[in-house]
């Protein structure tokens, strides 16, 4: 039977390259400076529940809250196999922790509506914290099946799940709605078929029509753009704090109870090092040191 | 918003086995409890673990809060998570301590989500500190400081839940060390009933999958980890056969993990395990500080790397700039002639 799912991704930024240069006055990152990226486990969330909708019917809308730029992971999504996609993008939802972020994400779940499961990625790579996903279904007063391997059965309101523990799995069998966040290990991601990247190459939030139109003047006007968009089916709404019924004072930096106090750079202690040849002297005499100093042996 | 600054600590169990990252937590909450002038308590959720309480107060709790009940034997997220947030309504410690286990991970959030507090993951120091915030031109007396790597390990953060109350945070195993227990020691044993809800039944767990792991890295006295520069199997293959001959074990860092090459049970670091051996050999890992984390207080180091500039470098005891497909055979080789 169909089941309409909501998916929770996130675009993070590709942490390999950091300066002092990204890192805002208030400690937090400028996101804006860092190419950013589709938050690998979220792929895997993804994935897991098109394959679901696949073989029984229903719908998956992917939800993201970010800056503007984030329509590009809702783009993604849409050229994998996503049906609707929705930005929450609003300044008052900027310098949010996980409880903040949370909250904005189950508001939103909530005005999508009749949602049968919430899939999200086991943690975000820039946080690692694995904490929006049971903080998001807290806040939806649904059960959480987290560290989801896969989907074994589904059935009417009831889904079957192999989940991870330490050391080991678990079955478990759950009442809908639910909400689940996936393993990377879980599947494989389908890539993004070359039939619906035409389809949706133009699929845009209205935060971006002003680069469209710089790019394809003869769409004419935002409204013409809009229109020509809205009949295709090509336009990403973008949902702001209002939106939503949000309570300000739950959002952003005004709702996140964790402050950042300060960020050191990485100073490495300088240790007495010995530099050893790569040659079989060199490295005959380290294992000779390493006997004498009991280290081996 | 009481007065009291309790430090409570919730002690994980699994068939009746207190979880090694439970222990080693009692220990920081002595500390931070010490240092407050205040009091440790914990919490033990299970069916017929009466007998573990002792255990607990040796290993320096005040007060064990005992949660017996068959419905809590065996771990699931909404009874436990009912048990934790109900207590901590009543009582408003002043921190709440989890170990981030499979379990600790799943039920930290969705307690702090239902107290709308902070909460801090995989901490690797926490203290007791002042935080001055300009913006509000105050001065918080006594905060916990919980201080983890962040942002892909380019930066270590200390974060901070000025008005948030539990101050919560999440522990890796390994990462604080388990004090002696005092036996001697004296404290209280307090049954609390939990009442749950027909909602808090909505999942059942139908079977579990034990796989032991045979993987010993906390406890190997060497361990020999291979990092993003080890090009496939085969020269995984390398470091098993250095771990081999120096009675290792098999570590590894993020990277490797992620490439497929290696389990996860392998994985040192910030989200792996913790380790302290009197030897660590640094393969083709490049050093980021979430690696950092779970192997700097190895007692030798030695670093083999390609690039001079690799970080992993500035830790290590000895530094051997090459290419571990070379440089670990001739290893192996010198250490079995050393053994001949």
């Amino acid at each position: 039977m169909p089941y309409r799912s909501v998916v929770l991704i996130k675009q993070v930024p590709d942490t390999h390259n950091i300066t002092g240069k990204v890192m805002t006055d208030e400690g937090t990152i400028d996101r804006g400076a860092l190419p950013a990226i589709f938050n690998p486990d979220d792929l895997n969330a993804l994935e897991m529940a098109l394959a679901l909708r696949d073989a029984e019917g229903g719908t998956v809308t992917v939800l993201t809250m970010g800056p503007p730029a984030a329509a590009a992971i809702l783009r993604e999504s849409l050229f994998r196999g996503a049906d609707e996609a929705v930005l929450l993008s609003d300044k008052r939802f900027a310098g949010a922790d996980t409880l903040a972020t949370s909250y904005a994400l189950a508001m939103a779940v909530n005005k999508i509506g009749a949602v049968d499961l919430v899939f999200a990625g086991r943690q975000a790579i820039d946080g690692d914290t694995a904490q929006v996903g049971p903080q998001t279904a807290e806040k939806l007063g649904m059960p959480q099946i987290t560290w989801a391997e896969a989907i074994l059965g589904i059935g009417g309101r009831k889904i079957t799940v192999r989940r991870a523990i330490d050391r080991g799995t678990e079955t478990v069998e759950c009442a809908l709605p639910c909400l689940l966040t996936v393993v990377g290990s879980a599947n494989a991601p389908r890539p993004a078929s070359v039939r619906r990247r035409i389809e949706y190459k133009l699929a845009a939030t209205s935060m971006e029509y002003k680069a469209l139109l710089a790019k394809w003047p003869e769409f004419g006007d935002e409204a013409a753009l809009d229109a020509w968009l809205g009949e295709r089916k090509l336009r990403i709404p973008v949902w702001s704090a209002a939106d939503i019924g949000a309570e300000s004072e739950r959002l952003g930096l005004a709702g996140s109870p964790t402050q950042v106090y300060k960020v050191n750079f990485v100073v490495l202690e300088g240790t007495e090092s010995k530099d050893v040849p790569p040659t079989r002297e060199g490295i005959a005499s380290l294992v000779d040191e390493l006997v004498r100093e009991y280290i081996v042996g | 918003m009481s007065d009291n600054r309790n430090v409570w600590v919730f002690v994980e169990q699994d068939e009746g086995t207190i979880a090694d990252v439970s222990l080693e937590l009692l220990g920081k909450g002595r500390e931070l409890a010490d240092r407050l002038g205040s009091e440790l308590h914990a919490i033990l959720c299970g069916s017929k673990v009466e007998g573990l309480a002792k255990a607990l107060i040796a290993q320096g709790a005040d007060l064990v809060m005992l949660a017996d009940d068959a419905e809590l034997e065996h771990y699931r997220t909404l009874p436990y998570a009912r048990v934790v947030t109900k207590l901590v309504e009543e009582r408003k410690p002043y921190i709440v301590l989890f170990g981030a286990t499979a379990s600790g991970r799943d039920l930290a959030p969705r307690v702090a989500s239902a107290l709308r507090t902070g909460l801090t993951a995989d901490c690797t120091d926490l203290q007791i500190g002042d935080y001055e915030s300009r913006k509000e031109a105050k001065v918080y007396k006594d905060l916990l400081l919980q201080i983890r790597p962040a942002f892909g390990g380019n930066l270590i953060a200390t974060i901070v839940n000025p008005k948030g109350r539990p101050q919560m945070a999440s522990v890796r195993e390994g990462v604080m060390k388990k004090s002696a227990p005092d036996t001697g020691r004296r404290g209280k044993v307090e049954r609390v009933s939990p009442r749950f809800e027909a909602s808090d039944f909505a999942l059942k767990v139908i079977s579990r999958e034990k796989r032991e792991s045979t993987v010993r890295l906390k406890e190997s006295a060497v361990v020999v980890a291979g990092g993003a520069g080890v090009a496939g199997p085969a020269e995984l293959d390398l470091l098993r056969e250095l771990a081999q001959v120096l009675a290792g074990e098999l570590g590894a860092s993020r990277a490797a993990v992620d490439a497929g090459l290696v389990h996860h049970d392998h994985q040192v670091g910030q989200t792996g395990v913790t380790v302290r051996p009197r030897l660590y050999v640094a393969a083709g890992i490049s050093g980021a500080i979430q690696h950092r984390a779970g192997m700097d207080e190895s007692n030798k180091i030695i670093a083999i790397n390609t690039d001079p500039n690799a970080p992993i470098f500035q830790i290590a005891d000895y530094r051997i700039v090459g290419d571990l497909a070379e440089v670990v055979p001739m290893l192996v080789e010198a250490l079995r002639d050393k053994a001949k």
